[in-house]
């Protein structure tokens, strides 16, 4: 079993079954902040899985793509709980 | 060699992620859960990256992938803190089993600012009463 095969078919859909499961959770959430913590999961789940893909594929160029989605799961979670706290600040 | 060792790295990061998957499905608190997103998932990630710096064996790669990893560390604690801030403010219920919260009584909820020691208006601070169902709804 080469490393491709071995990654395509198991480290892969291990990482799906992760993605199902924080999305169940991204679905579910009984508060607004499970949401966004499930959000940020998920987008980190991906870099992962675009480590991995990267790996099977044999194209550095993917890591690029981690980075910016690295860059945009930091900024969304800071927008999401500087504007929860906003919200809920009496005037 | 290096696919040994490549598939050790991958197979410990799916595996942590998992764990974080689970954890998000299997804790019963928000704040619990955010102390899943911040640690396993980040160590998970890390150790795939770093296999993906082992499998391409090339400077720019691995600047890239250290690059990604440095990111994560350093921005997984700064958003679990301000999401648990928000949720603190926002009246999250803390688990019924928890045994202490150290923040009582000590958050202002107007002006948002945190005293050392506990407040003499208590009509002013953030009601954190725990929970009777492990999952309530909070609007």
């Amino acid at each position: 079993m080469s490393l491709t095969d071995y990654l395509s078919y198991i480290i892969l859909p291990v990482l799906a079954l992760a993605v199902c499961l924080i999305f169940y959770r991204f679905l579910k959430g009984p508060s607004i902040a499970d949401k966004i913590i499930s959000l940020d999961l998920l987008i980190t789940t991906g870099i992962g899985i675009i480590a991995v893909y990267s790996i099977i594929h044999g194209r550095s160029t993917f890591l690029d793509t981690a980075m910016i989605l690295a860059l945009i799961a930091f900024l969304s979670t800071v927008a999401f709980s500087y504007y929860i706290e906003k919200r809920n600040r009496k005037k | 060699m290096s696919s040994i060792l490549i598939a050790i790295l991958s197979t410990a990061g799916a595996l942590f992620v998992l764990l974080a998957a689970i954890g998000m499905i299997r804790m019963p608190d928000t704040y619990l859960r955010i102390s899943v997103t911040t640690k396993a998932a980040t160590l998970g990630v890390g150790l795939m990256l770093v296999s993906a710096a082992i499998f391409f064996n090339d400077l720019s790669t691995t600047t890239r992938a250290l690059v990604i990893i440095l990111f994560v560390l350093l921005t997984a604690p700064v958003s679990a803190h301000l999401i648990g801030r928000a949720s603190y403010f926002m009246g999250v219920k803390l688990w019924k089993k928890s045994v202490m919260d150290d923040l009582q009584g000590k958050y202002q909820k107007k002006s948002h600012v945190l005293k050392s020691e506990t407040d003499d208006t208590p009509e002013d601070n953030i009601n954190h009463s725990k929970s009777d169902d492990d999952e309530e709804l909070v609007k």
